[in-house]
């Protein structure tokens, strides 16, 4: 049996993100702290962006979230086409950056959809080498 | 550094001859197109000009018209980049880099003609493999182009004021009855707000006529100093203010959703240096790509409070008659948009200080225009004015 080929845009790790994409494929969500400033960022970097330090460490994210803005696209992306409309969200990460991501395990419609939710952070295996982090509503 | 104010007047201005589909022109045709009309408009010939900014190349351009500029600019931030480069030659004027500067654009958004694929998104065949971080972090979630992007955070900023759908659906209402009497815009039949919140959705909370045209055209400005402009047969449109910033190249990391940081240092920059407050301000131009950027312009620049502009733009005061005429020629709402605007919100600044407006407001001295690049990238504010020093 030959599986679809997918067709949605990859991403490719660089260095300074490449320990985000590993922990994604053991289904951990790990993001940056500054040990200078304490700072905690997203999306990964060699750089603290509030002061510049290389000091840093990598930590596993609570994986918990709430749903801070979104929009619901009708016009799909190439390899998107049996999901529109979809949403294209933002989660307030509890530790305090934002991410972009899908919202699964409900259909995305406004009233579905009610911002500052309870989100928490699921996995999609996309690909063997390609795991990509992904929302869904927190179980109560 | 010294200030710019009064030292630059713009003193030809054009758009290309034919706007809106142009199947027969490039983008590089469409920008030499607008040059030429520009030179027209101010009774010059290619000889006086020394300086060329534009995002196309200008060693395309330059050649091309045969010119050897002891000036170039080439800054490119998305649809901003003209403001910022009517920026920079008034800088680069007032030190003496060159007399009299050309920034130039064409662009074929509708036609595509002589323009890569451009979109986003997946493969036809495979998905398309992308290290950059839009590419890491936002493109693997299914955006396509600006209609999926540039309302990333409306809802939160809705959320946050308590505006509502029907005051989001007000701004293209209100900039319909600009466009109605401008007979170049594209778009110029009377709309209503239920009219808005029943066109096509194309990405919620945005309907059809919440986002920008798509459109072919280009637009050219002519710049000197101050003191040569009295050469020049046109009323000279002084620049007063300057100010340029930006902010993230991924709009999911903008560092607040409901409110650009380049616009708020833009703006502060160009008021500071025109001198002049709010009020005094007769016209502005807020680049409307989407319906929500008038409503985070008018909070972004100061021209009312926080979460007041959807109520100031539903009540009629950005509107024909109104307190603060905005997007005077329809915006790129109504009136046309190529992909990169910001050369039109100019131009229908200048025709306004001006006075010949397809629909004047009347004594207009001072206006305002405010640029955005990219999803909220980048950002630039220039004021101008017809009074002389
Ligand atoms: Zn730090």
């Amino acid at each position: 049996m030959t599986a679809e080929p997918y067709r949605k845009p990859i991403p490719v790790p660089t260095p300074e993100t490449q320990p985000y994409w590993d922990k994604a494929r053991e289904h951990e969500l790990w993001i940056q702290r500054c040990l200078a400033c304490a700072h905690i960022f997203f999306y990964p970097r060699r750089h603290c962006p509030q002061c510049l330090s290389e000091n840093l460490e990598w930590f596993k994210a609570s994986g918990r979230g709430t749903l801070y803005s979104y929009v619901i696209n009708h016009r799909p992306a190439p390899g998107f086409e049996d999901e529109a409309p979809y949403a294209i969200a933002i989660v307030q990460m509890e530790e305090g950056p934002r991410m972009m991501t899908n919202i699964v395990g409900i259909e995305n419609t406004p009233e579905n959809l009610v911002l500052d939710m309870a989100l928490e952070v699921t996995f999609d295996d996309v690909l063997p080498d390609v795991t990509i982090p992904k929302w869904k509503p927190a179980e109560a | 550094m010294d200030s710019l104010r009064y030292k630059v007047a713009i003193v030809g201005a054009a758009e290309t001859t034919d706007l809106g589909v142009v199947p027969d022109m490039s983008a590089q045709q469409l920008a030499i197109d607008a040059a030429i009309n520009a030179m027209a408009d101010c009774g010059i010939g290619k000889d006086r000009i020394d300086g060329i900014a534009s995002t196309v190349s200008p060693a395309h351009l330059a050649h091309y018209m045969g010119i050897v500029p002891r000036w170039v600019d080439n800054t490119s931030v998305g649809g901003t980049s003209f403001l910022i480069q009517v920026r920079h030659a008034a800088a680069a004027i007032a030190s003496g880099l060159c007399e009299t500067a050309l920034v130039t654009m064409g662009q074929s958004g509708r036609s595509r003609v002589g323009e890569g694929a451009g979109g986003s998104g997946g493969g036809a065949t495979g998905g398309r493999r992308d290290g950059s971080y839009p590419g890491q972090f936002e493109s693997i979630y299914g955006p396509v182009g600006p209609a999926s992007l540039f309302g990333m955070g409306v809802l939160r900023y809705m959320k946050e004021t308590g505006t509502t759908h029907e005051q989001l659906a007000s701004v293209p209402v209100a900039q319909r009855r600009w466009s109605s009497r401008v007979p170049r815009a594209m778009m110029r039949d009377l709309i209503t707000v239920d009219d808005v919140l029943d066109s096509r959705m194309i990405c919620y909370p945005f309907h059809l006529f919440e986002c920008c045209l798509v459109t072919d055209g280009g637009g050219a400005l002519i710049l000197t100093s101050a003191e040569r402009a009295a050469d020049f047969p046109t009323k000279p449109v002084y620049i007063l203010g300057t100010g340029e910033s930006v902010e993230t190249p991924i709009v999911s990391q903008m560092y607040d959703l409901t409110t650009s940081a380049a616009f708020r240092a833009s703006s502060r920059d160009a008021f500071a240096e025109a001198r002049i407050s709010h009020s005094d301000v007769d016209h502005l131009m807020v680049y409307d790509a989407f319906a929500h950027l008038p409503i985070y312009g008018l909070e972004d620049l100061g021209f009312v409070g926080r979460g007041e502009a959807g109520a100031y733009i539903e009540e009629g005061n950005t509107s024909p008659g109104g307190k603060l005429p905005m997007n005077t020629n329809g915006g790129g709402l109504s009136y046309t948009h190529t992909g990169m605007y910001g050369m039109f919100a100019m131009q229908e600044s200048v025709r306004q200080v001006r006075g010949e407006a397809a629909h004047q407001v009347p004594d207009v001295q001072v206006s305002f225009c405010q640029g955005v690049g990219g999803m909220f990238m980048a950002a630039a504010s220039l004021i101008f004015t017809n009074q002389p020093p």
